[in-house]
C-alpha cells in the first residue's frame, strides 16, 4: 500500500496506482477529457494536471504514479488558470454550434466550457476545416469537432485490435483518419463513438432523431447472442432511436456492431409481432394468440412422446437466448420430455 | 622526385556542396596529366577529410609537402592546375589563395576535443582512426575497467548531455546500470533538428568511429548488448559514413561478439528518423523506433528505466558519444580541467547568422560569448552593430549585448532566459527584427508539434497568430501581455520539452526587445526595417543619380524617373520587395 496526501486528506491506495486513481478513489474530483480507466493513460489533454510537491512543473496526474509520502494539491489559482487556458485554447478551434450538435447536453467539452464559464475567448484565430463526406455507412465524423483526445485510436487498437484509425500530421493539422484519409472502412463497431468526448464522431442513425431532454433511456440485455451484454436503449417517443452501454457493465460498455447499431429491425413493418399458426395442411401461416400456439406445440410434442417414446423429439437451443433461458431450455427436455436430445447452436 | 605530397580536401557537406568531389577531382586528373601519379604513387595522396569548421571559406584544401602545410581557401577546380604547377611541382605557395590571419584567429581560440580529429583523418578509413589511437579508450575499458567504475569514470570528468538540456551523462549511466534487466539498450540520438544546427552531423560525417567507440563504452558501463543510432535520412552522407564505418568496426571485431577480446558482445543498429523534429526527444525517438508514430510520453517512468521496448535504455546525444573515447585516452581528470565550475570540457557550437566566420566551433565551456563573436567569428558581417545571439535554437532564447562578457555555460545561459541546447548559434545585428525572429522560430516549433497535447498544439498556434498579425502591423494593445500569459501557460502544461521551450523565443524577446514589439503595436513601425507591412521604400532626390537600375530592378513596374533625374516609388503599386534598396549603389533608396 502506498500512503499518500491529496489536498490535505490523507489516502491509501495500492502499488501502481495513478495519482489520478488515488484522487478520485478519496473522491477529489479532477477534470479529465483524454482519460478513460479502460484505456492506458495518455496525458494528451493535459486538465489532469496536479502539483507535487518538490516537483517544480505540474504534472499530469493520470500518467504519475503515486508514491509513498507524496503531497498533491489539485486545486489552486495556477492550475485553474492552466486548466482554463487549456479549454479555452480547445473552443478557440472548435465549431462551438451546441445549438445544433447532436452531443449538446452530453458533451464533455460543452461541461468544461460551463465550468469555467468561457463565454468570451481570447485566442480566437484559424480553425480546421475538413469536408465532412466520409460516406461509411455507420459512424458519422465531424474532424473539426475533435479535441485529438486519441481515445478512439486507443480503443481501436488496445481493446478492438484493428487500429483502422491513427493520428497523421503534425502540429495544427494533425488529426484523426483512417489510412491515406480515405474514408472509414472497418468493423463498425462503434466503440470510437461510444468513447468520443464531443460531437467529432456519433451514430448516422441516431441524427437527428432527438434532444437528450425527449430521451428516456432503459436498461435491458442484448438479443443477438448469450454474451449478455447490457444495453441502454434511448427512445424517443415509441421508437428506440440509439443504443449505448454503460461503463459499469459486466460488458464494461463495449458492445459489437450488431448490438450497437443493429437495433433497427424494432421498428420494422414486417417484423414478426404474434405467433403464427398453420391451420391446415396446405394452408397458410395465420396469426394466433400465444395461448394458441402453445397449446398446439403441448398437444403435437405429447402427441408424438406417447406414440413414439420421447427419444423421438429434440431440442436445439439458440445463442440468442439468455444462458438463464438454455437453462430452462435443457431442463425441459430432460426432465418435462424426458430424453437426453437436447443441443445448442454454438456447438457448431 | 621523393617529395611527400599530401593534399586533404574537405568533404564535409559543406565541403561537397562547395564543390569539394570536383576539386578533389581536379587534383587527381591533374597529378595524373603530370605523370606524378605512377612516379610518387606512393608519396603523392589525395584525401578526404571530414568538416574542418569554417565551412565559409569553402573548399579548404591543404597541402602539405614534406609536412610544410598551407592552406587554401574558396578553391575552385579551375584553380588546381595552377595549385600544382607553382606549389607543387615549382615549390612556391600561391600567396593570394591561402588562408589569412581570420583563418588562424578561427582556429587558436579553439580547443577542440570532439573535433580534434575531424578533417585530419579520412573519415571512411578505420585505420587512420586507429592511427590516432582510436579504440584504444574502448579496448582498455572493457578489458581493465569494471562497468561500475566506468560510470564512475564519467561521473568524475563532469561530462554533461550535449543534446540540450545538460544532464550528468554518468548519473543517468547509473540509474541505468542499476536496473536489472534481461536485456538493455543504448541509443544515440543523431536527429539533430534544430535551424542551422550542424553540429552532430559533422561529427558523424567527420569522425564515426569515436561515436562507435562512445557508444560501445556506454554499453558496457549499462550493460547492453544493442545500441541504436537514430539519425536523420536527410543526412545521406553521414548515414553512408556511419554505415561503413559500423562495417569496418565489425570487421576488426570492434563491435559483435568477444569485442576487443574482453568477452562482451555489443552491436549497432541504424535506423533513419524522417525528419521529425520531436524524435529529438527521447520519449518520441523511442516510439520511433519500436514502429510507432513518434509522440512523446509522460515521464516517469524515464527511460533508463523503460525505455525501448520496455527495457531500461540509456540515450546519449552524438557529441556526448564522441567527447568519451577522449575522456577515457586522456583521463578523466584532464576532462575536468577544461570548461567552468558546473560545466565541464568543450561544446561545439554551429556559428551562424550575420557573422563573417560562419562554421562549426569547438570552445572550452565558460568561454565569453565575447570572444566567439569577435575572436573566433570575426565580427559582425559588414561590421553592423550587434544585436543578439540566439542560442538554443527554436527552444533557446537571445542573449544580448549586455551579456556579451558572460560566460557560456549551461547554468548562465538559462539564467538569463535562454538555454544552451544543441549548439546552434545564429548571430542577429541591427537588421534583424527580433518580432520577426520569434514569428520565425514559432513557425518552426508549431509546425513541428507531434500534436498531441493541447497546449502545445493550439497555444503555439495562437502564439504564432499573434506574433504575425503585429509583423504586419494589426498588433492589438494588450498583444504583449496576451503573448506573455500564453507563452507561460504554453511553457507549463504542456507534456514535453518541445512545447515547454517552444515559448522561449517570445519570452527572451519580450524581456529583451519589448520596445521593439511597442513600435510594431503602437506606432506600426518596424525599427529594423524587416516587416514588410510596416516599411515604406523612398527614393532620395538628392541622392538618386538617375541610373535605372532600380527602375529595371522593379517588378511591379513601381518606379518611374528619366534618365538621370531622380527616380520616384508609386507606394500604391511597391510590393516591397526591396529589390531596388538592393540593387541601388548610391544608397539613394531608403527604408523605413
Amino acid at each position: 500500500m502506498i500512503n499518500l496526501t491529496i489536498d490535505g486528506k490523507t489516502i491509501s491506495v495500492s502499488d501502481g496506482a495513478t495519482v489520478l486513481e488515488a484522487a478520485r478513489a478519496a473522491g477529489i474530483e479532477i477534470p479529465t477529457l483524454c482519460h478513460d480507466p479502460r484505456l492506458k493513460p495518455y496525458g494528451g489533454c493535459r486538465l489532469c494536471i496536479v502539483e507535487i510537491a518538490g516537483v517544480p512543473r505540474p504534472v499530469t496526474s493520470c500518467t504519475t504514479p503515486a508514491t509513498d509520502g507524496m503531497t498533491v494539491t489539485t486545486s489552486s489559482e495556477r492550475l485553474f488558470n492552466l486548466r482554463r487556458t487549456v479549454v479555452e485554447l480547445l473552443l478557440s478551434d472548435h465549431p462551438n454550434d451546441c445549438m445544433v450538435c447532436e452531443r449538446a447536453g452530453d458533451c464533455s467539452l460543452q461541461e468544461l466550457a460551463y465550468f469555467y464559464g468561457l463565454r468570451e475567448n481570447r485566442f480566437w484565430g484559424e480553425r480546421r476545416r475538413y469536408p465532412k463526406q466520409d460516406m461509411n455507412p455507420v459512424i458519422k465524423r465531424d474532424m473539426e469537432k475533435c479535441v485529438l483526445c486519441g481515445k478512439c485510436v486507443r480503443v481501436c487498437d488496445e481493446v478492438q485490435g484493428v487500429g483502422a484509425i491513427d493520428l497523421a500530421y503534425r502540429g495544427f493539422g494533425a488529426k484523426v483518419c483512417p489510412p491515406f484519409e480515405k474514408d472509414l472502412d472497418c468493423e463498425f463497431c462503434g466503440q470510437c463513438v461510444s468513447i468520443c468526448p464531443t460531437g467529432a464522431l456519433s451514430g448516422r442513425m441516431w441524427a437527428g432523431k432527438g434532444r437528450q431532454k425527449d430521451v428516456k433511456e432503459t436498461e435491458t440485455v442484448c438479443p443477438y447472442c448469450g454474451c449478455g451484454c447490457v444495453l441502454t436503449l434511448h427512445t424517443a417517443g415509441n421508437r428506440v432511436i440509439r443504443v449505448s452501454s454503460k461503463v459499469d457493465t459486466p460488458n464494461e460498455g463495449w458492445l459489437c456492431p450488431k448490438g450497437r447499431f443493429g437495433y433497427e429491425f424494432i421498428n420494422r413493418p414486417d417484423r414478426l409481432t404474434t405467433p403464427l399458426v398453420r391451420r391446415e395442411k396446405g394452408g397458410a401461416l395465420e396469426p394466433a394468440s400465444w395461448d394458441e400456439a402453445l397449446d398446439l406445440v403441448a398437444a403435437r410434442l405429447g402427441a408424438i412422446k406417447d406414440a413414439h417414446g420421447p427419444d423421438a423429439l429434440g431440442g436445439l437451443a439458440s445463442a440468442r437466448c439468455t444462458n438463464e433461458e438454455n437453462y430452462a431450455f435443457q431442463k425441459f427436455f430432460r426432465a418435462g420430455i424426458g430424453t437426453n436430445n437436447v443441443d445448442h447452436c454454438a456447438r457448431y | 622526385m621523393s617529395k611527400e605530397i599530401l593534399v586533404n580536401v574537405c568533404m564535409g557537406t559543406g565541403g561537397i556542396a562547395a564543390g569539394g568531389v570536383e576539386v578533389m577531382e581536379a587534383f587527381k586528373a591533374g597529378f595524373a596529366d603530370a605523370g606524378m601519379d605512377a612516379s610518387v604513387e606512393k608519396h603523392c595522396a589525395v584525401h578526404q577529410v571530414g568538416c574542418r569548421g569554417f565551412c565559409a571559406r569553402d573548399v579548404l584544401v591543404d597541402v602539405a609537402i614534406d609536412g610544410n602545410r598551407a592552406t587554401y581557401q574558396y578553391i575552385k577546380p579551375d584553380m588546381v592546375p595552377r595549385i600544382i604547377e607553382e606549389h607543387v611541382k615549382g615549390g612556391a605557395p600561391i600567396a593570394e589563395w591561402m588562408v589569412g590571419d581570420d583563418y588562424h584567429s578561427f582556429h587558436d581560440r579553439q580547443v577542440k576535443v570532439v573535433l580534434s580529429d575531424c578533417g585530419r583523418i579520412n573519415p571512411e578509413d578505420i585505420d587512420e582512426y586507429i592511427s590516432v589511437d582510436g579504440y584504444k579508450a574502448a579496448a582498455r575499458v572493457l578489458n581493465e575497467m569494471s562497468p561500475a567504475d566506468t560510470v564512475e569514470a564519467v561521473k568524475k570528468s563532469g561530462l554533461r548531455g550535449r543534446g540540450g538540456a545538460g544532464f550528468p551523462t554518468g548519473v543517468k549511466w547509473g540509474f541505468c546500470a542499476a536496473n536489472k534487466s534481461d536485456r538493455k539498450y543504448i541509443i544515440c540520438n543523431a536527429d539533430e533538428g534544430d535551424p542551422g544546427a550542424f553540429m552532430d552531423r559533422s561529427v558523424i560525417e567527420g569522425n564515426p568511429h569515436a561515436v562507435i567507440e562512445g557508444m560501445t563504452i556506454g554499453a558496457y558501463a549499462i550493460g547492453a548488448d544493442t545500441g541504436y543510432v537514430y539519425i536523420r535520412a536527410e543526412y545521406p552522407l553521414a548515414v553512408e559514413r556511419l554505415k561503413k564505418a559500423l562495417a569496418d568496426a565489425r570487421a576488426h571485431g570492434f563491435l559483435g561478439q568477444d569485442i576487443h577480446g574482453s568477452g562482451f558482445n555489443f552491436d549497432i543498429k541504424i535506423k533513419l528518423g524522417a525528419g521529425a523534429f520531436v524524435c529529438g526527444e527521447e520519449t518520441a525517438l523511442i516510439a520511433s523506433i519500436e514502429g510507432e508514430r513518434g509522440m512523446p510520453r509522460a515521464k516517469p517512468p524515464f527511460p533508463a528505466n523503460k525505455g525501448l521496448w520496455g527495457k531500461p535504455t540509456v540515450i546519449n546525444n552524438v557529441e556526448t558519444l564522441a567527447n568519451l573515447p577522449y575522456i577515457f585516452r586522456r583521463g578523466p581528470e584532464w576532462f575536468a580541467s577544461l570548461g567552468s565550475e558546473k560545466s565541464k570540457g568543450t561544446k561545439v557550437f554551429a556559428l551562424t547568422g550575420k557573422i563573417k566566420n560562419t562554421g562549426l566551433i569547438e570552445v572550452p565551456m565558460g568561454i565569453p560569448l565575447k570572444e566567439i563573436i569577435y575572436d573566433i567569428g570575426g565580427g559582425i558581417e559588414g561590421d553592423r552593430l550587434f544585436k543578439a545571439v540566439q542560442t538554443g535554437g527554436p527552444s533557446g532564447g537571445c542573449i544580448t549585448a549586455e551579456h556579451i562578457d558572460l560566460p557560456v555555460d549551461y547554468e548562465n545561459l538559462v539564467k538569463i532566459g535562454s538555454m544552451m541546447g544543441s549548439g546552434g548559434m545564429v548571430v542577429l545585428d541591427e537588421t534583424d527584427c527580433m518580432v520577426n525572429i520569434a514569428k520565425f522560430f514559432l513557425e518552426f516549433t508549431q509546425a513541428e508539434s507531434c500534436g498531441k497535447c493541447v497546449p502545445c498544439r493550439i497555444g503555439t498556434k495562437r502564439l504564432l497568430e499573434i506574433l504575425t498579425r503585429i509583423t504586419e502591423g494589426n498588433g492589438r494593445p494588450g498583444d504583449i501581455e496576451l503573448l506573455l500569459s500564453l507563452a507561460n501557460d504554453v511553457k507549463d502544461a504542456s507534456l514535453c520539452g518541445l512545447g515547454m521551450s517552444a515559448p522561449n523565443p517570445v519570452l527572451s524577446t519580450i524581456r529583451y526587445f519589448r520596445h521593439e514589439y511597442e513600435a510594431h503595436i503602437h506606432d506600426k513601425r518596424c525599427p529594423a526595417a524587416v516587416c514588410r507591412a510596416l516599411i515604406t521604400f523612398m527614393i532620395l532626390d538628392d541622392k538618386c543619380k538617375g541610373c535605372g537600375v532600380c527602375l529595371r530592378a522593379c517588378p511591379a513596374g513601381a518606379i518611374t524617373g528619366e534618365k538621370k533625374k531622380p527616380h520616384s516609388i508609386d507606394r500604391a503599386k511597391c510590393v516591397k520587395c526591396g529589390a531596388c534598396f538592393d540593387v541601388c549603389k548610391f544608397k539613394a533608396v531608403l527604408k523605413e
